[in-house]
This record gives C-alpha cells, structure tokens and sequence, in this order.
C-alpha cells in the first residue's frame, strides 16, 4: 500500500514546496514599487467586481463550444498516432469512420450556419 | 374443417364486433348483411364439420382442438379449446342454423327499430356465447359461454329499455337465473376441487373411479350443476322469469327464450351424463322436476290470454319433457327433443311475431280470430309448428315426445306416475296449442275495428324464415323414426358414441307390443285435447266462459299462475330488500364507507402535507440526492 | 502491456447501427430539406426503428459476445432493446402532428431520440460498466436537449435546466461508484466483477461503490428519494418527450440495474435486498400518496410513474428467475399502457393539462375517452388489461421468493393508486364537457400508434402467457 502510493505522495511534496518557495523568493528577491493598478486582484485593468450574471453575445459561447469538441477530437488523434503502425490499415479505417462521423457533424454546424458571425 | 372449428364461434364474434363498433357507419342494409351473413357462414362451417364427422367411423368421431392455452396458474391450466363430437356438431346446427333463419327474420322484424345495429350486434354476441358454450372442451370455457349467453338474454330482454316492463323484465331474468348460476359455479369448483382439472375429457374418465356410485359429494356437484340448469331452462321453481321475457322483441324470443339458450340446461345435463349415471338421487330429482314442470307450466297455460305468454309458459313444460327424458336417462332422447322443439317452437314465435306485426303489436287472443284470410302464409305455418308440438303422427314433435314417454315408462328409472304425468300433458298441449291456433285464425273475428284495415301478410324476409322452419318442423323428425314404426333411429345412433354407457340400451320392458301401445294412447289423448279445443273455441265459444263461471276458484288460481309470482315477492324479494336496506344503511354507509373515507381522509391529508416537498428548487433536489446517497451508504458501510 | 486484437463484430450490434444510420442520415437531411420536404423525416426515422425491430427479432436466441467482452447479444438485451423501440416508435408517430401544432417540427428532434434510443439499447447490451455508462450518457444529453425542445416555453426550459442539473450530479455518483469498484475489482467487466464478488472477501469499497450506482441508475429509474426532478420536468417537457422519458430512459435504467445487482452482485443478495426493500416501499408509497393531489395531468402520471418504478423494485428485490422475468414484463406492459395514456394528452395539446380541461372528454371524442379509460385501468391495475398481469406476476414473484410483505404494501399501494386513476375516468365521463371548441380529427399516425398501444395493453392483459414466455426465455443466465 505504501509503495504504491509513495511516488504520489512524493510529488505532492515536492509541487508544494516548490509552490511555497518560489512565492517566498520572490517575495525577497523582487523589487517592489505599488500603485494603485498593480494591487488590484488580477493585475492587468480588468474591473475584479461587477454583475456575476453580466451578459455577452451568444455567439462566442457557441464558438467556444464547437471548439472545445473538434478540439477534444483531435484529442484521440494522438493516441491512435502513437499505435497507428501496430494497427496497420484497420487503423485506418477506424480513425476514417471516426473523422466521417466528426464531419458530418461539422457539415451539419455549417450548413446550419452556426459559424456565421453576423 | 374439424381443424378450423374455431370459426364457428369467430364468426358472429366478428359481426358483434363490426355491427357494435360500425354500426352506424355501414348503415342498416350492410349491417343487416353483416348480422346475417356472419351466422350463415358459420352454419355452413357447422355443416362441413359436420359432414368430415361423418366420414369417419362412429367410435372416432371426437375431437378436441385447443386454440391457445388461456390460464396458467400453478397446476390449474385451462385451454381455449373446442370438442367436436356428435352431441357438439348437433347442438352446433341447430343453433348456427335456427340463429341464420332467425337473423333473417329480424332483418324485416327490426327493419324500422332506432336500435337496429345495436339489436344485431347483442344477437351476433349471443350466437357467439351460445356457440362457446356447446363447443367448449372444458368447464371454465362453458361457464363464460354460459354467463355470455345469460348476458345476452338481459341485454335482449331489456332491449326496448325505455319501457319500465321491458326493463324489470331484464332484471328479473337475469337475478332469478343467477340464483342457479350461484350453484353451477360452485359445481365447477367442486369438480375442480375433486379433479384439479376442469377438462371434459379427463373429469369424466377419472369420474368412475375417483367417486363412489351415489356418493354424496357427486350427488352435490350433480345437483349444483342442476341448479344451474333449472335457472337456466327455466324449471320449477325458477321458471318465474321466462314468461316475463316475452318482452323482449318476438325474433329474441324465438332464438333464446324458445330455441337455444333456455336448452342449455339439457345440453350441460346430457353432457355431464357420466356424472349424473354415477349419482341415481340426482337423476330421479332431475326427472321429478322436469315431469311436475311439464305438467305445472301446462295447466297454466290452459287459460293464458296473451299468446306470447302461452308459448313461454309451453316452451317451459317442453323443457320439463327434455329434463324428464335425461332423469329416466335417454339422454339422446332428450336432445332428439331439443332439436325438435327448437324449429317448431321457433317457428310459433316467428308466427306470433308476424301476426303481432300484423295487428300493431297485438297480444290478447281475445282480441284476434278469423285471421286465415289476411295472413295466409302465417296461418299455414303456425299450423305447421301447432300440429307438430301437438305430437301429430309425422311432425317431428311426435317422435320426439313419444320417445320420451316411452322412455319414461320402460326405463329402469322412470315408471308408471312419470309416464303418466307426460302423458296428461302430452293431451293438455294439445288443448291449449289448439286454442291458441283457433282463437288467431278461425272463428269468429274480434280484431278491433281501428286495427282492421291495416292488417296485411308480412314480408318475404319474414315469411321465408318461417316457411324454412315449418318444413323443418315437419320433416325434423324423419331422422329419428322409431324402430317399432319401421325407423332406423339415426338420430340416436349417431349420438350414441356420445352417451354409450347410458342405461337406455338396457332398458327392462323392451316390448314393441308395449310401444305401440302407449304409441296410439297417446295419439288418442292428443286427438281428445283437439277436439275439445274445437268444441269449445269454434263450435261452442261461450262454453269456455260458462266453465270458468263454474269453477271459479280453479280458475282465477290458473290465471294467476298460481300465485307463485305473488308468493315470491311476498317471501322473497321483500325481506331480500329489507336486509339489503339494512346493510346499505348501517354496514355499508356507516361502517364500511366510514373506514373507506376516513382513510382516505387522511391519505388526501398527507399528500397536501407531503408535496409540499417539491420546492421547485433544484439545490432542494439535489439536497434530497445527496440524503438519499449518504444513508443508503451510512447503511453499508455501518452495517 | 499486453496488446488486445480488436473484436469487431458487426452483426450484433446491427440493430444499434440501424437506429444510428438512420439519426445520422436525419441530422444530414435536415438542413438539406427546405420547407414541406421536410415532412419526410419522421417517416425515415419510423422506418428505421422498425427495421431495427426486425434485426433484434432476427437476432433472437443468439448468444454472442463482442468488442472486448463489452458487448453481449443475449435475449435479454434483445427483449429490452424491444421495448425501447417500440416505445420511440410510439414516440415519433404520435409526435408528428404535435410538432407541427406546436410549431417546433424541426429534424433533430428525430435525431436526438434516435440518439438517445441508440444509448438505451447500448445500456442493455453492455457487459462493462463504462460502456453502461457511455450510453446512459449519450441517452441523457439528448434528453436534456429534448425537454426543452419548446424553446420558446419557460417551464420547458426550466424542465431541460434542471432535468440537466440534477442528471450531471447524479451522473458523477454513477461515475464515481465505477471507480470505487474498480478500485475494489480491479475491473470494469461485469463477469469479472460476479467472480469477485463470489469470493470470500468483500471489501467496503465494494458496497460504497454499489451504494453510489445505486444512486446513480436511482436517479434514471426515478426511484424515492432521487426522484424529485421527475414532475418538474415530465410537466416542462413537450408531452411526447414526456412519455419517452416516462418508458424507455426508465426501462434502460432498470436494464443496467437488473445486471449489475442481478448479475454481477446476484450472490451478494442477502446484502443489498434490504435497501432495495426500502426503496421499494417509499417509492411506491411516495409517488402514489403525493399523485393523490395532483391537479395536473402531466404531473399526476408523473408520480404514477414514480409508483410504478417502485413496483419494479419489488421484482428487483424478489431476484430470482421469476423476478426478472416479472420486472420485464412490467416494463413491457407500462410502455404500451403508459405511452397509451400520454398519446392522448399529446393530441389534447400543451394547453389541455389540468384535469379539469378532461371534463366531458368522452362527449367530444368517444374513442380517444374509452381509450384513455382503459389506459387508466390498466395503469391501476384491473383485468383484463396488462397492467393487472404485469402486476400480478411482480407480486406473486415476491410471494415465491418469500417477500409477502412487500407483496402486500405493494397491493396495498395499488388501491391508492386506483383512486387518482379513477378520477380521470369520472372526471372524462361523469362530468359536463367545459367548452365547446371545434373537435379536431384523430392525425392518422397518432391513431396508429394509439391503436398499437391499446393492441399491447390488451394483448398482454388478455393473452400475457406469449410475452411472459418470451421474457421468461430472456434472463440472463443468473451468475
């Protein structure tokens, strides 16, 4: 039991150590000249409060989503690259029928016109 | 065609179906097709069963064709499955045959009634249930034919229901022959009880040797299917409703009240013979009732002045014949009689039907006379069916009755008194289908003179159906001409597979001699019966009046039918009424309505509480997951 | 690692690949076909169903496994895969005119159910509870698309918002149940799993992963307490859409439930019977309780629906052979009966739900009246109707395997039931008609799949010995 789990816990030591002594270096290290900007909560203009249910054009978020999966799909390409010389032609074929389905996924976004921007 | 016996029945079911759901959609003249043509067909597969039957030897004419298996439960396993053998194709024909001519009569009967469709469709599911009752090969299957056809019977009855008669009519026939369904239903639960089997063919082969000769639990299925056959075919003492059935339409009278459904009695009785051979108490009590039957419901109908009301009141005495005919045990005989009594009585409510068709609805016979030249069609067959109930020699009714009282008076359990009491009967039938006949058609005529003009014949779909049954009525019995008249008895040969082991094949007298003898008696009695009809409805006409003047107490006892209507309502119905008011009002409302409505009371009153649950917030929801997961898993893992 | 050659065996799953042929082609024809042309879909997505019907019967009687030991073609997917597709062919056929009068008659519709039937029948084919998984998923999202296909309708998108809220959580106590019992196995094949558990040791793991799948499949099967979304949504959601969730989704979540305790957990009987006697009890006695109240049509065959998941559970804790076989039949017998009755609020439309707006009904449209009469009481449970016989068979299998009690809570329970049932009936026949707007004729596919559903109501009522045969012939073989 211990064993297995001994490199994780490990790890977990070490990522928070590193964590802790890189804030606490440069907590000593840097110089420090605050203004009002750089001690706002993100550090670069953006208004830390504001309307949590602000609103903002659908058409981003439906960019978003469709590419959020062709890119989870391009995802599995990967693996079947790493194996596609063990898998020969059926490989092939497998990754074809996958991309088909895909694209009749993406003929169906088009025609639809969901990438139309305007 | 043995192997399609299942269309027999199919086929008016179809027509219930098209002619209840369709109806008013195919309008009357395809209705009318659909009512009449579904039964033809059927009579024709009858026909053809019938035939194949033939063709094979008497000793393998039997069949048993199961259609799919119905229940099963344990080891209780019922078929819907139908046996074909003599008894079987016999009462097939005459229902399917006497239902088609039957059908077609009301086409031109009911042509001008509002509830055409409705009346086909109740007859089509009659001939079904009727049909299911005598093919089945099991209990279970007679009994729904049975409650099938009793339905009927109530939906017909009652079918002209905006009429209050009409209506308590229904109720009565129906109450009074459940009475004798209570005891057919425990018969079949007995049967079952004893055999764990509810199939023919194995009750009554294990019958011989799981029951002891007269035991009493066999006297007891015996005498409770009995029951059921005396409400059923109306025998004493629950023959109260048939009268009051006449009104139903005159065509349902003829069918049900007359042909077929008032002889599903004889036909369950002929078929548990090999019950009823084990159990001689059973049998005498069946031959009592049917001969005091015969004989009571003949006196009352001496004096009847609505002819409808004289045909039922004859149609139960005939079936008082049938019951004797199965007590002394020719149970073939029995049958020969239904068959026989099933044209001409049919035929008599054709004609009646036609002559009250002809007169607006007329009933009372002392309101008719001199019709002969009006309807001569009618006049011709109602003679017809009249000379042929009477036991004419040569009208089927005649070698049917006179096996009968053959039978009574040679069989090892009939004798001298049951012989005697057909015999008398045999003369008052005469007398009385006689006045009938004469007061209708001869004399002189007292129709009323409103009514007078518009008398006429009735149609031909009215006329052919009865010509077709007074030739039935007069050659039917050709097949069953006794030996002693040079006869071959084909009728009981080809029944006798059926009913081999009955004791009619060793009867005690078996003497021509004898048979010939009681043969002309009888012929005699009915000859006196007629001609003192004569005398006194066409020659004398006010000697009735002067007798009933004389005897006046024997007289009013006989109008009144004894009284027996009054007593039932008196013993019976009355105090049946008042303990029904005394559970309705303290057991049913108080304590059983109370408990019902007070739980139901607090279950509403929960269920206000318990929606209350459903917030409509779904972190609520996820809440009562999250409950749900931690304690079905508090439960595993503290378990 | 040892490299697995993959099982590709495309013959058992030609019923799947049917029904996912045929959503594909629709999802393509959709914004291809303008205008009236688009009238054709549904009529493709029918076919297709039905020709998948015809491949299942084909594959009848085969036992064959697939794809890695994921895949299993047994009678017992097969039977399941028979109630799927005729409930969405009851579904598309009496949702064709509804579409139109809602004005929402768009292509993926058919789609998305042909998806979602597609992860149904993956469900009751799979060995492995990943794939169960997979295809509960692909069955949920289309779902949750599907209850707010009326866009335009708040409660409907309310009903698709909170249908997908509560699914994805109870999804993760799915997905976190496998894990802990691949924890505890060391697989995620069922087979292998029944060989653990026949085992002496059984860790704790086991249980809370059982307990957590419990929870999960629970939540599809709207069992007490995970069934609180259940009159939300089956109120929101497009009628027909409603009697989808109502059948399939139900009967695919008992599928995956009646193998893993069943099967793989079969001989651990005696450890888990105990919660499913309680869940049993409060499912039942919830649903048919609250349905007392309900005003709403949709709403009150919601809680029905409750109930009768809870009636199945009776067969689930009875087990055995005669438990399985039962709880098939039951869900044969609700998805005609239940669609049945749910075909007829869709013809009465969205606005038509309060049980007042049935007043009279039997005036206006005779058929439609006795039709949902006999729906009725089946649903309560009177011979000689279906209902009667599937639950006769779930309670007499209780009795057997000694479970009298939960026999009798359970009848019990139905002559609560037969009291809201039976206010529909009086409500339809007893009552004077409310309004008198124009009557409109029965749509022909509509009638079709009502006379389809009475024929199953009244087939397995009258004649229930062919179908419980076919389902007594479909259990898988008991660990």
């Amino acid at each position: 039991m211990f064993k297995t789990y001994f490199p994780i816990a490990l790890l977990l030591i070490l990522v928070l150590g590193m964590a802790f002594v890189i804030v606490l270096l440069s907590r000593f290290l840097g110089r420090r000249i605050p203004s009002k900007d750089k001690l706002s909560t993100y550090e670069c203009g953006i208004e830390p409060t504001g309307d949590a249910r602000g609103r903002f054009p659908v058409k981003f978020f439906l960019i978003a989503i469709l590419f959020i999966i062709f890119d989870i799909e391009i995802v599995f390409l990967y693996p079947w690259a790493v194996v596609f010389k063990k898998l020969k032609v059926f490989g092939l074929i497998e990754m074809g029928i996958f991309l088909f389905i895909l694209l009749i996924g993406y003929f169906y976004i088009v025609k639809k016109g969901a990438l139309r921007w305007e | 065609m043995i192997d399609y016996c299942w269309l027999v029945p199919f086929l008016p079911l179809l027509g219930f179906l098209l002619n209840g759901l369709l109806g008013k959609k195919i309008g009357k003249k395809l209705a009318g097709w659909v009512g009449c043509g579904s039964v033809f067909f059927s009579f024709l597969v009858a026909l053809k069963i019938f035939s194949e039957l033939l063709s094979y030897p008497a000793s393998e004419r039997f069949f048993q064709k199961t259609l799919f298996t119905w229940v099963v439960s344990g080891n209780f396993n019922i078929n819907i499955g139908f046996q074909i053998d003599p008894l079987s194709t016999v009462m097939m024909l005459v229902v399917s045959g006497v239902g088609f001519v039957i059908h077609l009569y009301s086409v031109g009967y009911m042509g001008k009634d509002p509830g055409y469709f409705r009346y086909f469709s109740f007859l089509n599911l009659f001939v079904f249930s009727m049909l299911t009752l005598v093919m089945a090969d099991n209990f279970l299957l007679l009994y729904l034919g049975w409650e099938g056809v009793g339905l009927c019977s109530y939906l017909l009855i009652g079918f002209w229901y905006e009429k209050r008669s009409a209506a308590d009519a229904g109720k009565k026939a129906f109450i009074t022959t459940r009475i004798g369904d209570l005891g057919f239903a425990l018969g079949i639960i007995l049967l079952f009880w004893t055999f764990g089997n509810l199939n023919y063919t194995q009750v009554f082969s294990q019958a011989p040797s799981v029951l002891s000769h007269g035991g009493a639990l066999i006297t007891a299925i015996t005498l409770l299917l009995f029951l059921g056959a005396v409400g059923k075919s109306a025998q004493i003492p629950l023959y109260v409703w048939l009268p009051d059935a006449m009104e139903g339409p005159s065509p349902v009278s003829a069918l049900i009240h007359a042909a077929t459904m008032v002889t599903a009695g004889v036909y369950v009785v002929a078929r548990c013979h090999v019950l009823y051979e084990l159990a001689p108490l059973s049998m005498g009590i069946v031959a009592v009732i049917g001969a005091a039957t015969a004989i009571y419901a003949a006196s009352i109908a001496l004096v009847q002045n609505d002819i409808k009301r004289i045909l039922a009141y004859s149609t139960i005495s005939q079936l008082g014949y049938m019951f004797l005919a199965c007590g002394v045990g020719a149970f073939a005989c029995g049958i020969f009689h239904l068959f026989t009594h099933a044209f001409f009585k049919a035929l008599l409510f054709l004609g009646a039907g036609a002559v009250m068709h002809a007169l607006s609805g007329e009933l009372d016979l002392r309101k008719m006379g001199d019709l002969k030249k009006y309807l001569p069609v009618t006049f011709w067959c109602f003679l017809a069916g009249v000379l042929a109930i009477s036991g004419i020699p040569f009208f089927s009714g005649f070698f049917s009755k006179d096996e009968i009282l053959w039978k009574a008076f040679s069989s090892p359990h009939g004798g001298f008194l049951l012989w005697l009491i057909g015999f008398i009967t045999a003369g008052m039938t005469a007398f009385y289908m006689f006045r009938l006949f004469c007061s209708i058609f001869l004399g002189k005529s007292r129709v009323e003179e409103e009514v007078k003009p518009h008398i006429h014949e009735a149609p031909k779909s009215m006329t052919i159906p009865m010509i077709v049954l007074a030739i039935l009525s007069v050659i039917g019995g050709w097949i069953g001409i006794p030996h002693v008249l040079g006869g071959k008895e084909h009728f009981g040969k080809f029944l006798s597979v059926v009913f081999e082991k009955g004791p009619e094949t060793h009867g005690i007298i078996h003497s021509a001699k004898a048979e010939s003898l009681l043969m002309i008696l009888s012929v005699l009695v009915v000859l006196i019966g007629i001609a003192v009809a004569y005398l006194f409805y066409i020659s004398r006409p006010q000697l009735p009046k002067n007798l009933a003047e004389k005897y006046k107490g024997p007289y009013k006892v006989l109008l009144n039918k004894y009284y027996v209507d009054e007593f039932y309502n008196k013993a019976i119905v009355g105090p049946f009424i008042n303990l029904a008011l005394w559970f309705w009002k303290f057991i049913d409302v108080a304590i059983i309505d109370g408990f019902a409505n007070g739980s139901a009371y607090i279950l509403g009153w929960i269920s206000g509480v318990a929606r209350k649950v459903q917030t409509g917030y779904v972190r609520n929801y996820a809440l009562s997951l999250l409950l749900g997961a931690v304690v079905i898993l508090a439960y595993f893992v503290l378990r | 690692m040892s490299w697995l050659t993959p099982d590709i065996n495309f013959k058992i799953i030609s019923p799947e690949l049917i029904i996912l042929i045929v959503a594909l082609l629709v999802l393509i024809l959709e914004p291809l076909l303008k205008g009236r042309s688009k009238n054709i879909l549904p009529h493709i997505s029918w076919i297709g169903v039905a020709l998948a019907l015809v491949s299942v019967i084909t594959l009848w009687n085969r036992e064959e496994l697939g794809f890695n030991q994921m895949f299993i073609l047994d009678n017992f997917s097969c039977f399941f895969k028979i109630i799927f597709l005729s409930g969405t062919l009851l579904v598309i056929l009496s949702s064709i005119s509804y579409l139109k009068e809602e004005k929402i008659f768009h292509g993926e519709y058919f789609s998305l159910i042909l998806f979602a039937t597609f992860g149904m029948m993956l469900m009751a084919s799979s060995l492995n509870l990943i794939v169960i998984f997979l295809g509960l998923e692909i069955m949920s999202l289309c779902l949750y698309i599907l209850a707010g296909f009326r866009r335009y309708d708040l409660k409907s998108n309310e009903s698709s918002m909170k249908y997908f809220l509560i699914g994805a959580f109870a999804s993760g106590f799915l997905l976190y149940g496998i894990a802990m019992l691949y924890g505890a196995t060391n697989s995620t094949n069922l087979k292998e799993i029944l060989i653990f558990t026949q085992g002496f040791e059984n860790p704790l793991f086991l249980f809370i992963g059982l307990g957590l799948i419990l929870v999960g499949l629970g939540f599809k099967i709207a069992s007490f307490p995970f069934h609180m979304w259940v009159p939300d949504v089956y109120e929101g959601a497009p009628t027909p859409i409603t009697a989808f969730i109502s059948s399939g989704p139900k009967a695919a979540g008992f599928s995956a439930l009646l193998r893993i305790l069943l099967f793989a957990f079969g001989s651990l009987h005696i450890d888990w019977s105990f919660v499913l006697w309680i869940l049993a009890v409060l499912t039942m006695s919830f649903g048919n309780v609250i349905a007392l109240s309900q005003t709403n049509i949709k709403r009150l065959l919601a809680y029905s629906s409750i109930a009768h998941a809870g009636y199945v559970l009776v067969a689930l804790v009875a087990g055995g052979d005669s438990g399985i076989s039962s709880a098939m039949f039951y869900l044969l017998a609700y998805t005609f009966m239940n669609i049945g009755a749910f075909i007829i609020i869709i013809f009465l439309g969205e606005k038509k739900v309060n049980l007042d707006d049935y007043s009279g009904l039997v005036t206006k449209y005779p058929i439609l009246g006795i039709t949902l009469a006999l729906f009725m009481f089946s649903l309560a449970g009177f011979p000689p109707t279906s209902g009667f016989m599937a639950k006769f068979y779930v309670f007499s299998s209780a009795i057997k395997s000694g479970y009298t009690g939960l026999a009798i809570i359970g009848v019990l329970n139905s002559f609560v039931s037969v009291y809201y049932y039976l206010r529909v009936v009086v409500i339809m026949f007893m009552r004077a008609p409310v309004d008198e707007v124009q009557k409109v004729p029965i749509p022909f596919f509509l009638g079709l799949a009502l006379l389809f559903s009475v024929w199953g109501t009244l087939h397995l009522g009258i004649l229930p010995q062919s179908f419980l045969t076919l389902a007594q012939n479909s259990i898988f073989s008991p660990f």
